[in-house]
């Protein structure tokens, strides 16, 4: 009898503090929302070390790209508590920082003293600030981004193609650096026969349902000379927006799509465009630079057959690329706010942020891109760095949502659907975006 | 005995309860049982509707939640009213619905016909040919995304090695002339077996005894089919082509997955639109406004086509 208890009450005892253990455990864990891609698996690699610094646990939630973010407004909107920390899209800052879904993060980096002065100047605009060029901080710089382009290095050294290449355009094959120049070397890969194999001149940003053709042409237009509004006058757009630079722009990437990209390429984004680099299709491939990374690795085209190049110059010399990339915030409805922004400081340690990089994630701490031996850490570092610095965002307002849906059905009806032209379509994007900050009482 | 057995019973049950069951009438005891599904119809498909149609005066956006939302009377309305993308939408939307119908209704009903001959091995091929009914719509339309790829798809090379021209020309879902078609193909290959389903249905409930009778009369084949066959069967047919319509107003998930509405806009149907609007741009006033304009059109048409369905049964 007496034994039997005894049993019962070790039993009881190791039950209840087994449970009190494991609530401790849960209690603790922050959850880090993301897209499903190369990087997030990076960091959750990462993250181990800060649970093992501290105790904390991480789970992730991981969400593919094309429903990212309709999944995360959808929870930031319902004020869910599934978030602890979110590593949000530049372009929902403005939103987010007036919807109140981040936490202002001022405070906090007085705090801490993590100064945003130690943070690449472009990303802590593109991914920290709203209203920007304002000192109020709603996000740390976590993963630099930007669109760039690769190439096939093994295909542009054959001299026999150098050789044909050199009588047919007058100059020598190689990275262009103009986009006269990369038009030139897509057509003279279009539908050549290379390796026994039909290869096709570029594989470009062409999605209707997100972001795609958007982030694509945008990338063209902004070395043309398209600008979003008047400098000296917010939200003025005729003129800027539909400028005949912007015109001559958008008629380049359509000539582009048209000449050079392989078949059926009128719904592709970046999961399309690695596929087709990684499968031998194309020998050049815009894309966002986190891709490259996996690049690199690929045993088919990766390695010494994989050359890296910044967005080509526009006609008049300009050179801009579009920005990707995130900031990581902490979500005001979540319970765990302390806990998340101990995770925050810890990410923006220098030692985290050169891990971070030689894990696959592309930092933004001058720290660490700026270190001599960065140029050299990676074969498409010096590419990602020189990208970085000529980085322009889309809007980044409120109303980004709707901004973007105008813009991909304008460039979409005229570049992939081939309706009207690339004046109509600008024309008609001033219309379309008027009444989006009309309808937001910002004109 | 059974009723005796009944008043015993009754007699033996103690004052208090017995009361308390009286209370209960059959007219509320009914009630009673279905109140549950009652209240739940009421919370997810009557309150929503009412809310709807309440925001669809508003500009509220489901983004925006701390943003004051302000009655905007009808002009929602009026702005999806006199929006020319809209208009294109809904012509995509008639075009598609009526091609499909037309194509499902004429294979379905020609199918049902030959099954109905009940020939050796019938079962087989019904079985066979309902298969692409009973498959996810996700799965069809990946399925056919790679059929459709100019470079690999199985489709692509069917049709070059009957036309001739190369594959990597045949683009189903990047030209914007074959696009359309390519939904309607699948549209078609999937649902025609439900089509037939019902026709069949139609066929086999026709008497023998009439077909007997026209064979007395020496009523030729085609005789039989125009005068027997079509008219007892149309009733079904048109069956068929309410539930077909009605869903193919709707249809959402086999454009999503082929085209995403393109190429440009070329396949965006108005369930494709209202999803911008509404999850995309959040734009939820606007967006209740065009939902409540398509209830209202799916209503009166269906309503329209019921009358005349049951001026054919009258017959």
């Amino acid at each position: 009898m007496k034994s039997s208890l005894k049993l019962a009450l070790g039993l009881a005892s190791a039950i209840s503090a087994s449970a009190a253990v494991s609530n401790v455990a849960h209690a603790e864990d922050l959850t880090l929302c993301w897209a499903a891609w190369d990087p997030a698996n990076a960091l959750v690699e990462l993250s181990k070390d800060f649970t093992k610094q501290t105790g904390i646990g991480m789970k992730f939630e991981f969400v593919p790209w094309t429903n990212y973010a309709d999944r995360f407004l959808n929870e930031l909107n319902s004020h869910g508590k599934l978030c602890d920390l979110i590593i949000g899209d530049s372009q929902w800052i403005g939103g987010a920082a007036e919807n109140g879904h981040y936490v202002k993060l001022n405070d906090f980096f007085d705090k801490e003293k993590i100064s945003m002065d130690d943070f690449v100047p472009a990303t802590v605009v593109g991914y920290s600030e709203w209203p920007k060029n304002t000192p109020n901080y709603w996000a740390l710089p976590a993963m630099g981004d930007v669109v760039g382009w690769t190439y096939r290095k093994d295909w542009f050294s054959k001299p026999e193609l150098q050789k044909e290449f050199k009588e047919k355009y007058g100059w020598d094959l190689g990275p262009p650096t103009t986009f006269d120049q990369l038009k030139q070397i897509a057509e003279f890969f279009q539908k050549r026969q290379i390796d026994g194999k039909t290869v096709y001149g570029a594989s470009i940003y062409t999605e209707r349902g997100s972001e795609g053709i958007t982030m694509g042409a945008m990338d063209v237009l902004y070395s043309y000379g398209f600008q979003y509004e008047n400098p000296k006058k917010p939200y003025e757009m005729e003129g800027f927006v539909n400028s005949d630079k912007a015109v001559k722009g958008l008629e380049f990437y359509k000539a582009l799509y048209d000449c050079c990209t392989p078949p059926g390429a009128s719904n592709s984004y970046m999961g399309e465009g690695v596929d087709a680099f990684k499968s031998g299709q194309v020998a050049m491939h815009m894309n966002f630079t986190f891709t490259w990374p996996g690049l690199q690795k690929d045993e088919n085209v990766g390695g010494d057959k994989i050359g890296y190049f910044v967005n080509p110059k526009g006609p008049d010399g300009d050179q801009f690329a579009q920005l990707g990339g995130q900031g990581i915030s902490v979500v005001s409805y979540s319970d765990k706010q302390e806990a998340a922004l101990k995770y925050i400081k810890w990410f923006a340690n220098k030692d985290v942020q050169a891990k971070w990089w030689s894990l696959g994630g592309y930092s933004c701490l001058n720290a660490v891109v700026k270190d001599p031996n960065f140029p050299a850490s990676q074969p498409y570092a010096q590419a990602f760095l020189d990208s970085m610095a000529i980085v322009k965002d889309f809007w980044a307002e409120p109303s980004y949502a709707p901004l973007l849906q105008a813009s991909q059905k304008r460039f979409h009806d005229y570049v992939v659907a081939g309706q009207g032209t690339a004046k109509e379509a600008l024309d008609g994007l001033v219309k379309d975006w008027t009444q989006i900050f009309q309808d937001d009482g910002k004109i | 005995m059974l009723n005796r057995t009944a008043e015993n019973v009754a007699r033996a049950t103690p004052e208090p309860l017995a009361r308390k069951v009286r209370g209960i009438s059959d007219k509320g005891l009914a009630w009673l049982f279905i109140s549950p599904t009652i209240l739940l119809l009421l919370a997810i498909n009557i309150f929503p509707l009412f809310w709807a149609i309440y925001l669809s005066f508003t500009n509220y956006r489901a983004n925006r939640p701390n943003e004051v939302v302000k009655n905007l009377g009808l002009a929602n309305y009026q702005r999806i009213l006199g929006d020319k993308d809209v208009w294109i939408a809904m012509q995509t939307t008639a075009h598609f619905v009526f091609w499909t119908i037309l194509l499902q209704t004429l294979i379905g009903f020609t199918l049902a016909w030959l099954i109905d001959r009940k020939f050796r091995g019938h079962a087989f091929w019904t079985t066979l040919i309902l298969v692409p009914m009973m498959l996810s719509p996700a799965v069809v339309g990946n399925f056919w995304r790679f059929l459709y790829e100019p470079q690999i798809g199985l489709f692509s090379y069917v049709i070059s090695f009957v036309s001739g021209i190369p594959p990597t020309d045949i683009q189903m879902l990047s030209n914007v002339s074959l696009a359309p078609w390519s939904i309607i193909i699948v549209d078609t290959w999937m649902w025609t077996p439900y089509v037939m389903l019902i026709c069949l249905a139609g066929l086999r409930s026709i008497p023998e005894y009439i077909y007997e009778a026209a064979e007395v009369d020496r009523a030729s084949n085609w005789r039989q089919f125009w005068s027997i066959t079509l008219p007892m069967a149309l009733p079904f047919i048109m069956l068929a082509v309410l539930f077909r319509g009605i869903e193919n107003f709707k249809m959402f998930d086999m454009v999503n997955l082929l085209t995403g509405g393109g190429p440009g806009s070329t396949t965006e149907v108005a369930s494709i639109t209202l999803k911008r609007q509404a999850f995309e741009s959040w734009r939820t006033g606007y967006s209740s406004a065009f939902a409540i304009i398509l209830f209202v059109a799916v209503f009166g048409l269906a309503n329209i086509y019921v009358k005349a369905l049951n001026k054919v049964k009258q017959r």
